[in-house]
């Protein structure tokens, strides 16, 4: 048991009363990343609550991408997200991730647009008729 | 992997015991890695949430839909209270590295206040919503919605009374290496599920009232 406390004290070199690998974090960083939220919320707010652009498609497609930079913005100044922290392995835990939840949600609309586009329409008279 | 600092003995069975006697090879912070990969699995929760809703989120089995439901005003003001609320966790952090103890937990008290009224505007619309007979079972929307948001909203729950309990360790213990460790996890996951949030106010509300 002493000889584990020894090297722990040793092996690394911060000091006693700090969390190994803890971000160092400041008022500034917090200040820019909530001050750019708010502009990347209150942005896609407005444009669907005042109709602003006509298509609905495009307004989709323009608050998917205020969504995807506002949740970089959270990762780096929030999350404290970055290439070294943990040796990389949070980075890449989160590219991992990322990839897995990019086939799960491309995939399950892909397959289940399709099957609702290619199965037999199915009148009223066959509804009632379901066990 | 071969490594000259480590030495290497024989255990009792005769296999050869590795020693890492530099200690190059230990982890520098486990805690706050493992309870990174714990989110990352969260995220693929919400990711099966979010799918279920993209697949179900038009079926209105001809009850009402987003766009009749959705109160965008309301969904605005809960949006910046969490945004408040992550703030605040910050300035939190600020204090426990400048160590603190009085700001830190005013700090965290007013985060958990912030958090307590984002769940208060949500159980509300919930109960709104199931007032008016929009309730989980109505529709395959319904039901996705109250699975996805429900879920965030449980999530925000707990992370109130983890934020409540180590507020009475900070108190009782005071700013130890052990309650920074706990007080960083917090950081992530608070942080982790506004990011969430933003999804959800993105693909379910905002896109929910698009026709």
């Amino acid at each position: 048991m002493s000889a584990s406390h020894a090297h722990s004290d040793h092996g690394h070199g911060h000091g006693h009363d700090e969390v190994p690998g803890a971000p160092h974090v400041s008022f500034g960083g917090y200040a820019v990343g909530f001050i750019l939220s708010v502009i990347l919320t209150a942005i896609p707010f407005w444009l669907v609550m005042n109709n602003v652009i006509a298509s609905a498609n495009l307004t989709a497609f323009v608050i998917l991408g205020f969504a995807a930079v506002q949740i970089v913005v959270h990762m780096i100044f929030f999350l404290h997200l970055n290439s070294k922290a943990e040796e990389g392995w949070t980075l890449l835990a989160l590219i991992f991730t990322l990839v897995l939840v990019v086939i799960l949600l491309a995939g399950s609309l892909w397959v289940m647009h399709h099957l609702n586009t290619n199965m037999m329409p199915m009148s009223v008279h066959d509804m009632s008729n379901m066990p | 992997m071969a490594n000259a600092h480590a030495i290497a003995t024989h255990g009792a069975d005769g296999r050869p015991l590795f020693h890492d006697a530099k200690g190059e090879h230990h982890a520098a912070n486990g805690t706050l890695l493992g309870f990174w990969l714990y989110l990352m699995s969260d995220c693929l929760i919400f990711a099966c949430l979010f799918a279920t809703y993209g697949v179900l989120g038009r079926n209105y089995a001809g009850g009402p839909t987003g766009a009749e439901l959705f109160d965008l005003p309301l969904v605005a003001l809960n949006t910046a209270m969490l945004l408040f609320s992550s703030i605040t966790y910050g300035f939190a952090m600020i204090a426990m590295q400048r160590r603190k103890k009085a700001p830190v937990l005013i700090w965290l008290a007013i985060t958990a206040l912030f958090g307590l009224s984002f769940v208060g505007i949500e159980l509300s619309e919930f109960a709104h919503l199931i007032h008016e007979g929009a309730s989980p079972q109505r529709s395959g929307f319904l039901t996705s919605f109250f699975a996805l948001v429900g879920t965030h909203g449980l999530h925000v729950s707990f992370g109130i009374v983890w934020l409540t309990v180590l507020m009475i360790q900070v108190g009782k213990l005071g700013l130890t290496l052990e309650n920074q460790r706990r007080l960083l996890c917090l950081s992530m996951f608070w942080h982790f599920l506004d990011v969430v949030w933003i999804g959800v106010f993105t693909f379910v509300y905002l896109m929910g009232v698009l026709p």
